[in-house]
């Protein structure tokens, strides 16, 4: 065995070289490690799952239905697809991480160091971001060797791509706070994220849809994100995109304080 | 005066009907070796989780090296390395990834010096590049002991740190403890093994409903309530006025709790004029599990502080 080797103590609480920067940029590292490391399950998987979907739906309605003048519905239905999956997978990563630390007991090592509730927030949303972007351009890459997709309005795609990741990964952040376990946060997914993703128009335009049904949908915030991200490719859209990025602004910075209250107070985190 | 490691006043927690913690005073100096101990349920993981900030106070407050613990959050959690009751792991990384991130947490960047001496005094060298998840239990109380130590704190708490731990790690362990204390960590552990309080600990709370009923260095404790522990190998009966005092009795000896040393003349006297000689005699501090009965025992809480 190695000789013990001295140990030192450093009674002042601030190391030389403690930054407060390090400890987010850690924990940012550590979630990103996180879903990188199961990246089949997390990227791969969800990738497969919407080109399945575009593989179906795309080619059988392909020659029926043309939601958009001039453009296939294997093209109108890549970027409610890539939308779909940034949106579910943004969700799934900061809410499972999350409820698993909390269910394993390991949320523990967050709670013990110095970091603040906008570290933690801050941290959970980005590395949510970054899968629900890494599924989204991986839907994206294979989605559009089958059907064409025109950038007619380009600058909107990653303005709408990016914040609504981050709405949903906030979304996800407070269903992991809030739920104890698995059941509880999977009723969220089924009975919340699934329904508004599937009625906000990624497989249709809204206008299609009987009045009823269209009013309900712009009350679904998904709806306008979906929207904004669709007009970035074909430059028509249902409602102006200057409107949908301001309701996903508006409802981001309401679940963000929701958020940032609840891990400030150590809502269902500190007893 | 310089600052105690802990100094908690009038701490209160409170749940739906339960006192977990009834305004209690503590004051752990710096350096000192320091032992909690009561039954379960008693408030001793409570009392940790404050200090650490895992849970909210609903009154009082505490501090650790001058640092209250809620409005200088930062300070008192970079002050203190806590070892957590229960055998939590990170599934998803290697023991030397796990550590390096649980030093990234507290803002250190650049550890990796700090970090291989804590796995080489705790033999986790070569497990270093192994998931959590392969690990024994042993090995992984040692990771926490670990992710405890990796930002170098003054203060270190370990709640329970030896439960189901087998013999060796528990010697190691104590071993690393000591010597971290010798160099100028302030230790404070909860533990059901009194034996191991009893060796460890210079001073000890002793911990029931929430309440501290005794607080004192573990020598004065010992002397102070228990007396002394007198064996006594008789040929003949034991004198009817001793029985009172017998807390063990075997086929060939007896043992007796007295409440001082200065008894024991007395006692020994008691058996000659009964006419039974004391054909061997052996007496000792009582040892901490009687202290802890007889505190345990006593129906009215006695703060001694």
């Amino acid at each position: 065995m190695n000789p013990p080797a001295p140990l030192s103590v450093l009674a002042t609480p601030t190391l030389p070289g403690a930054s407060s920067w390090v400890g987010f940029r850690t924990l940012l590292y550590k979630e990103s490690l996180r879903f990188w490391k199961v990246s089949f399950q997390t990227i791969v998987a969800p990738v497969l799952t919407s080109v399945l979907y575009q593989l179906v739906f795309g080619h059988m309605l392909d020659t029926r239905l043309e939601f958009v003048a001039g453009v296939h519905y294997s093209s109108f239905l890549i970027p409610g697809l890539v939308m779909m999956s940034i949106l579910q997978n943004a969700f799934a990563n900061s809410s499972s991480s999350l409820i698993q630390s909390k269910i394993m007991g390991n949320l523990v090592f967050l709670l013990l160091p110095p970091l603040s509730s906008l570290q933690f927030f801050c941290a959970y949303v980005l590395a949510s971001v970054a899968r629900g972007l890494a599924v989204g351009l991986g839907v994206f890459v294979v989605t559009v060797w089958i059907a064409p997709a025109p950038f007619q309005a380009p600058l909107w795609i990653p303005v709408f791509a990016f914040s609504g990741a981050a709405m949903l990964a906030v979304v996800g952040l407070i269903a992991g706070i809030v739920s104890e376990k698995f059941d509880q946060l999977a009723a969220f997914q089924n009975f919340l994220i699934v329904p508004a993703t599937f009625l906000s128009g990624v497989f249709y335009s809204v206008h299609g849809l009987p009045s009823f049904w269209r009013a309900f949908s712009r009350a679904n915030p998904f709806f306008y994100i979906i929207d904004g991200f669709r007009y970035g490719f074909f430059a028509r859209s249902d409602v102006s995109p200057w409107l949908s990025l301001l309701v996903v602004m508006l409802f981001f910075g309401l679940t963000s304080a929701l958020a940032l209250t609840m891990l400030h107070r150590g809502y269902k985190l500190r007893t | 005066m310089s600052i105690a490691a802990i100094e908690a006043s009038a701490l209160t927690k409170r749940y739906a009907r339960l006192t977990a913690l009834d305004a209690v005073d503590l004051s752990v100096k710096q350096g000192e070796f320091f032992g909690l101990l009561g039954p379960n349920g008693a408030g001793k993981t409570t009392l940790i989780s404050i200090i650490a900030g895992l849970t909210r106070p609903t009154g009082g407050r505490v501090q650790v090296m001058g640092h209250d613990v809620i409005d200088d959050y930062r300070a008192a959690r970079r002050s203190l390395g806590v070892v957590p009751q229960e055998l939590v792991f990170d599934p998803f990384f290697t023991v030397r990834e796990m550590l390096h991130i649980q030093s990234g947490y507290f803002g250190l960047a650049h550890n990796d010096a700090w970090i291989d001496e804590v796995m080489v005094n705790l033999d986790l060298l070569d497990k270093a590049d192994v998931n959590m998840r392969a690990l024994s239990g042993g090995m992984k109380r040692r990771v926490l002991v670990a992710q405890a130590l990796v930002h170098r704190p003054p203060v270190i708490v370990l709640d329970e740190p030896t439960a189901g731990v087998d013999v060796e790690l528990r010697q190691g362990l104590w071993q690393f403890m000591r010597r971290l204390n010798r160099d100028g960590h302030t230790i404070v552990l909860t533990t059901h093994y009194l034996e191991e309080a009893q060796q460890m600990c210079g001073r000890i709370a002793m911990l029931k409903a929430g309440r501290i009923l005794a607080l004192e260095p573990t020598r004065d404790l010992l002397r102070r309530i228990a007396g002394v522990q007198v064996a006594l190998r008789l040929r003949g009966a034991l004198p009817p006025a001793l029985r009172g005092q017998v807390i063990e009795e075997y086929p060939e000896h007896v043992v007796l709790r007295l409440s001082h040393p200065r008894d024991v003349g007395a006692a020994l006297e008691a058996c000659r004029s009964f006419g039974s000689d004391v054909e061997e005699l052996e007496v000792g501090p009582a040892d901490l599990e009687d202290v802890f009965l007889q505190v345990m025992s006593e129906p009215s809480a006695r703060s001694i502080s």
